[in-house]
C-alpha cells in the first residue's frame, strides 16, 4: 500500500537534504551554541566556587577579627590590671618612702632639737653663771665696802680663780678676768 | 456571542452541505499522502494549487510541470497510475513500470522549507552567540528561544552517551530533534506553508532512523560488536543470543521509523476525521450539522493541542532513543 511503501523520490531528497542540513549545522550551527553555553556553565560553576571560597574566607577573616578583638580586650584587661597593680605598688612604695623620710626628718629634727636644747642649756647655764657671778659680785661688793679687811680675801680669791682657770679653760679664765677686771675697777 | 457562533456554524455547515457523495477515506488519504501538486483551496469552483515540477530519471533527466500530467492524465508517455495498480498515484511509464522519480512533490517541498527554516533558525542562534559574549549577557531573542531546546538535547546526549564523546554525537542528535520538532509543528498547520504530512511519511522517518542506525553501527566500539556476535553467555546459548542480538540491532531503526511515522500519521488522520464529521453530518439536516460542527470544532481544538504535545514528545522520544542506542554502542568493556 502507498502509505507504508517508502517513496524513492522522497527517500532521495530526504537523504540529500537532511545530510546537507546536518553537515552545515554540525559545522557552523550547534558547536558554536553548545560550546558557548558549556563555557558559560563552566564560568558560572567557577564563579559559584569562587564566591563560596570568598564567603569562606570572609567568615574566616571575621573569625580572626573577633579573635583579635578578644585578644586585644584580654590584653587591655591585663594592662589595666597591671597598671592598677603598679599604681598600688607605687603608692605603697611612696608611702613607705614617705614614712621613712618622715622618720628620718623627725629623727633629724629631734637631733636638731636636742642640739638646740643643749646649746640653749649651755647658754642658759652660762647666763646663770654670769648672773650668779654678777649677783655674787654685787653681794661681795656690798660686803667688801663695809669691811676693808675683806679686800684682801677678794684679791686672794680672785687670784685663785684666775690662775687655775688660765691653765685649764680659757673661757672660764676670761670670765674670771672679766670679773676680776670689773672687781678691780 | 454564543448566538453569533451558532449562526456562523449553521451558515458554514449549510454551505458545505452541497457535497453529495463524500469519499471520506479518499479525502483523508489525499491529505496525508504525498502528491504532485500542493492543493491550497477551492475558489469559485477552481482549485487553487501550486503545481510542482516533476523530475524523472529515465534514461536521462526529464522535467516538466506536474500541471500537464494532472490535467491531461498523460504527458510524454507517462501517466499517473490509477487506483488498484501497483504504483497507485505515482507517475509511471505506459507499461505501468515506475521510473526513478525524484519529483519535487508536496512533501519534498515541505522538506526543503523545513530544512531552510531549521538552517535559518539555528544559524541565527549561532550568530547570536558569535556576536555576543555569552559570559556577560543572558541570551535574548532567538537565542533565548532555542537555547533551552538545544541544551535539553545536549544534556540528554551527555547523560546517555557519556562525558567522554557525547560532543561528537550531540550535533547529530540536535539536528534530528529540531528537524522532527519543526516538521511536526509545521505539519499541524492547516494551510499553505505547512500542512504536508512530512514526519507522517514513512520515507522521511525511515531516513532519520537509518541515519541513527548507521551512526550507531559505524561508530560502535569493539565491546558493542562482541556483545552482538559473541555475547557473554554459556556455549549452547551463544548462537541463539547472537541471532537475537543481531535482530534486535536491526529492529531498532524499524521501531524508530514506525513509531514516529505512525504517531504523526495517526494525529493527522484524527484531526482530519474530526473535520470530516462536519461534512458527513452535513447530509443529515441542519440541527445535526450544527451540533456536530460544535462538537467537532471543540474536539478538533483538543486534538490540535494534543497533537502539539505529541509533536514534542515524539521528537523527544526519537532523539532520546537514538542517544541511548548510541550510548550502548559506545560502551567500553568493563
Amino acid at each position: 500500500m502507498n502509505l507504508i511503501t517508502p517513496d524513492s523520490g522522497l527517500l532521495f531528497w530526504m537523504v540529500l537534504i537532511f545530510g546537507i542540513v546536518f553537515f552545515i549545522l554540525a559545522k557552523w550551527g550547534f558547536p558554536a551554541i553548545t560550546g558557548m553555553v558549556d563555557e558559560r556553565n563552566k564560568h558560572i560553576d567557577e564563579s559559584l566556587r569562587l564566591a563560596d571560597e570568598a564567603r569562606a574566607r570572609m567568615a574566616k577573616l571575621a573569625e580572626e577579627q573577633a579573635e583579635l578583638i578578644d585578644q586585644t580586650r584580654q590584653e587591655q584587661g591585663r594592662i589595666l590590671k597591671e597598671a592598677a597593680q603598679a599604681r598600688s605598688e607605687i603608692l605603697a612604695q611612696a608611702k613607705v618612702d614617705a614614712q621613712a623620710q618622715t622618720a628620718q626628718m623627725v629623727e633629724k629634727a629631734r637631733e636638731q632639737i636636742a642640739n638646740e636644747r643643749e646649746t640653749a642649756l649651755r647658754d642658759i647655764r652660762r647666763q646663770v653663771a654670769l648672773l650668779s657671778v654678777d649677783v655674787a659680785e654685787k653681794v661681795l661688793r656690798e660686803r667688801l665696802a663695809a669691811d676693808a679687811e675683806q679686800q684682801a680675801l677678794i684679791d686672794r680669791l680672785t687670784d685663785e680663780a684666775v690662775i687655775p682657770s688660765e691653765a685649764k679653760e680659757p673661757s672660764s679664765a676670761s670670765y674670771a678676768t672679766a670679773g676680776s677686771k670689773s672687781i678691780t675697777s | 456571542m454564543k448566538k453569533v457562533f451558532a449562526i456562523l456554524v449553521m451558515l458554514l455547515s449549510s454551505a458545505l452541505c452541497r457535497a453529495d457523495d463524500l469519499d471520506i477515506g479518499g479525502i483523508i488519504f489525499d491529505h496525508v499522502l504525498d502528491s504532485y501538486e500542493w492543493h491550497i483551496t477551492e475558489w469559485r469552483g477552481h482549485s487553487v494549487a501550486i503545481h510542482l515540477p516533476v523530475i524523472l530519471i529515465d534514461g536521462g533527466i526529464k522535467t516538466f510541470n506536474s500541471k500537464h500530467i494532472l490535467e491531461t492524465g498523460g504527458y510524454e508517455g507517462y501517466h499517473i497510475a490509477a487506483k488498484g495498480e501497483p504504483h497507485e498515484g505515482k507517475i509511471v511509464r505506459a507499461d505501468g513500470s515506475k521510473p526513478f522519480d525524484i519529483s519535487i512533490t508536496k512533501n519534498v517541498l515541505q522538506l526543503m522549507m523545513n530544512a531552510l527554516l531549521l538552517l535559518v533558525v539555528v544559524l541565527l542562534t549561532a550568530r547570536w552567540y558569535k556576536r555576543h559574549d555569552a559570559l556577560k549577557e543572558h541570551p535574548t531573542g532567538i537565542a533565548a528561544l532555542m537555547e533551552p531546546l538545544i541544551m535539553m538535547v545536549h544534556d540528554m546526549a551527555k547523560e546517555n552517551i557519556g562525558e567522554e564523546d557525547y560532543r561528537r554525537y550531540s550535533p547529530f542528535l540536535l539536528t534530528v530533534f529540531l528537524f522532527i520538532l519543526f516538521s511536526n509543528f509545521i505539519g499541524i498547520l492547516p494551510f499553505f506553508p505547512g500542512g504536508a504530512n512530512l514526519t507522517g511519511n514513512i520515507a522521511c522517518t525511515m531516513v532519520l532512523a537509518l541515519f541513527t542506525f548507521f551512526t550507531v553501527n559505524l561508530t560502535g566500539t569493539k565491546h558493542y560488536y562482541k556483545e552482538i556476535f559473541s555475547p557473554d553467555v554459556p556455549g549452547v546459548l551463544k548462537p541463539l543470543m547472537a541471532v537475537i542480538e543481531f535482530f534486535s540491532a536491526l529492529v531498532k531503526p524499524i521501531s524508530l521509523t514506525i513509531r514516529l511515522f505512525a504517531n504523526m500519521l495517526a494525529g493527522h488522520i484524527q484531526i482530519l476525521c474530526m473535520v470530516c464529521i462536519i461534512f458527513i453530518m452535513g447530509k443529515m439536516g441542519m440541527a445535526m450539522t450544527a451540533g456536530a460542527t460544535v462538537i467537532s470544532v471543540l474536539f478538533g481544538i483538543f486534538l490540535d493541542v494534543l497533537e502539539m504535545l505529541i509533536s514534542f514528545i515524539q521528537a523527544y522520544i526519537f532523539t532520546m532513543l537514538s542517544s541511548i542506542y548510541i550510548g550502548m554502542a559506545r560502551q567500553k568493556a568493563e
